[in-house]
């Protein structure tokens, strides 16, 4: 039998009833359209994380201060507490290692904060004019620490737009007053731009100071907390990863790598695992969703065998003309396919307008993308084969001299 | 043509066996107009099944132009009945959602015949069946009982079959439109065509040339139709 044939028996059959054919897709319908909604919604949640990790810079590996361990004892005082990093390994690595882009040492340490009066308790950064190309910061009103007040130890600060705000109030223009950082004055020379507080801490909530004045004025050392260095391309992170390594282990003589007293953090690894966390999140909810998608499979399969009895004697007037069991089979799980695929269609549509109002509503940001269009329509059609089987394999299987005498 | 040769057909329940049909033998030759006849539980539903290629005998031979059909799995049974055997039902049979058009059409679809050809073989079998043409779009539950019977021999000889096999194709008509529906299978017989009537009534019966009488499952008698009832279509214009 032709295809085109089939299609307009199945078409015929399934509008004949138009009210039953509707409400028993309606399962369909909302089961592909729960599917839809989740996974958009699960996308955009990944999207939105991914950019937050992003805007803390691109290309970004971290380099923190690793145990602290005597030579030749096994006592360990904790990842991140030791002063294992100096300024030097800064400098080596700027010059030593290749396909960098910035490199961005940094010492923080929070304080008491007072100007005019007003105080709050902030980090302050420490840090070089290169800070934020390899952070991706940018400033709003004046400048930033220049390589002059480095050099010069400046008492120079660059105030997050948070701290602006509790300090001066929102929207003032502090540049060229005075704060107090742990009872020194340093004159504001600039504001940044407010990124929006997530990912690793609020960046807008920060001071920044050069870092020769941290390390003369605040710390008294020159022990620094952080390394940022920015790698040329995504390609180059694991190698400029690997060369920082033996770098910092020949400059602190250490043989074994299991003993370092640093650890290098990629961009790449953190964006991964955050992906991990949301994909878990989308499977989760795609599946309860999935879940009203075999309820509604069940709706077909219940309708199709009803179907089948009432057209019994149709059944057998078309084997007594000819049809073999094939055909007859086809023509009902085409039915069935035809319906589930509609409420696919709806269900589509249906998850479309969900993620929007979501969108409208609850403001999360959701993406619909094309790969769970389409396996809305693979699960869609998958569920008429798999539900309309049993049903066209009994119409296939009557014996034609009972179903025409069938009453 | 068609050939029985000793047709037994056993229905088993449990330990009982029920003998539908015992040594039936007969040879119908083609352009032949005979009629089976036989009260109710004669046998003669199952001998019609079994022409009909609906259902195949215990034993004996069964040879529809010339082929044994006795022995033939479903799907074998159902291509001999799309190419062989025109059925036309008491009930009808028509399916109510499409067109007179494409009722007349669906043997040809499940045949596979290009769309041209089904559409050309289709009118043909309609003029043969003398349905006016403005009635060939209507849907079948439009029509009235002999109209209905007469898209129902359309269909039976759309795929021009080796025979027509009519089963009470009077019981469910008036006895005026009835004899509308004799007097179409007495002018299809003229044509050439082989007919095969079913019926437990002797005066449907003797409008054949010949009447096979089925009691308890055996052949009664097997004789020329006397007196031959004839209908003149004259009588009959509609």
């Amino acid at each position: 039998m032709e295809i085109s044939e089939l299609l307009q028996e199945a078409f015929s059959a399934v509008t004949l009833n138009k009210a039953r054919s509707g409400l028993t897709i309606l399962g369909i319908v909302i089961g592909i359209g729960s599917v839809i909604a989740m996974i958009s919604i699960g996308q955009g949640a990944q999207g939105s994380i991914t950019s937050s990790i992003q805007s803390i810079g691109s290309n970004l590996i971290l380099i923190t201060p690793g145990f602290q361990r005597t030579p030749g004892s096994q006592v360990s005082a904790g990842r991140g507490s030791a002063e294992t990093l100096r300024q030097e390994d800064a400098d080596a690595i700027a010059n030593q290692v290749s396909m960098i882009q910035a490199v961005a040492p940094e010492i923080t340490r929070r304080y008491q904060i007072t100007a005019l009066g007003k105080n709050t308790n902030t980090s302050v950064v420490g840090t070089v004019s290169s800070y934020p190309e390899v952070r991706n910061i940018q400033i709003d009103l004046g400048n930033f620490i220049t390589d002059q007040n480095v050099k010069d130890g400046s008492k120079v600060a660059v105030l997050g737009p948070t701290t602006r705000d509790d300090l001066f109030g929102t929207g003032v223009d502090p540049t060229g007053k005075t704060i107090r950082i742990n009872n020194i004055n340093f004159q504001v020379v600039g504001v940044t731009v407010a990124k929006g507080g997530s990912g690793f801490g609020s960046q807008d909530d920060m001071i920044f100071v050069p870092i020769s004045t941290a390390q003369r004025y605040l710390e008294g050392d020159t022990y620094v907390t952080t390394i940022s260095v920015e790698a040329q391309d995504a390609q180059s992170m694991t190698q400029v990863q690997d060369q920082i390594t033996s770098l910092l282990l020949e400059r602190h003589h250490i043989s074994d790598p299991t003993l370092a007293d640093f650890q290098v953090l990629n961009q790449t690894d953190i964006l991964s695992t955050a992906s991990t966390i949301t994909n878990t999140f989308t499977i989760l909810l795609a599946s309860i969703a999935g879940i009203s998608l075999i309820v509604g499979g069940i709706g077909i399969m219940n309708m199709m065998l009803t179907t089948v009895t009432e057209r019994t004697r149709e059944i057998g007037l078309r084997k007594a003309i000819g049809a073999k069991k094939r055909d007859i089979s086809t023509q009902f799980l085409i039915e069935s396919v035809m319906l589930t695929f509609l409420g696919g269609i709806v269900g589509i549509i249906l998850g479309w307008m969900l993620s929007m109002l979501v969108t409208y509503f609850a403001g999360i940001t959701t993406s619909i993308s094309w790969w769970s269009i389409l396996l809305a329509f693979g699960v869609s059609a998958g569920i008429g084969i798999v539900f309309g089987y049993y049903p066209a394999r009994r119409a296939a299987s009557l014996n034609p001299i009972e179903a025409l005498r069938y009453e | 043509m068609i050939e029985l040769k000793g047709v037994n057909k056993v229905y088993k329940t449990g330990d009982v066996e029920t003998w539908a049909l015992k040594d039936i033998s007969f040879k119908v030759n083609d352009g032949e107009f005979i009629s089976i006849m036989g009260p109710s539980g004669s046998g003669k539903s199952t001998l019609m099944h079994i022409i009909g290629a609906l259902d195949t005998p215990t034993s004996g031979e069964y040879l529809l132009d010339g082929k044994d059909v006795s022995k033939m799995a479903d799907d074998e049974l159902a291509d001999i009945r799309n190419d062989k055997i025109g059925f036309v039902f008491q009930q009808f049979n028509l399916l109510p959602r499409i067109t007179v058009f494409r009722n007349v059409m669906l043997p040809l679809i499940y045949a596979g015949t290009p769309k041209e050809a089904r559409e050309e073989s289709a009118r043909k079998a309609l003029i043969s069946a003398a349905l006016p043409e403005n009635w060939w779009t209507h849907h079948s539950n439009q029509l009235s009982g002999g109209q209905m019977q007469r898209v129902a021999i359309a269909r039976a000889l759309v795929n021009n079959p080796t025979i027509i096999l009519a089963d009470e194709p009077t019981g469910n008509l008036d006895s005026k439109t009835g004899e509308i529906v004799l007097g179409t299978f007495q002018k299809l017989h003229e044509q050439g065509r082989t007919i095969v009537l079913i019926t437990h009534e002797l005066y449907v019966a003797e409008h054949a040339e010949r009447i096979i009488h089925i009691v308890d499952g055996q052949v009664k008698s097997d004789s020329k139709s006397h007196p031959r009832r004839k209908i003149s279509m004259k009588d009959y214009k509609d």
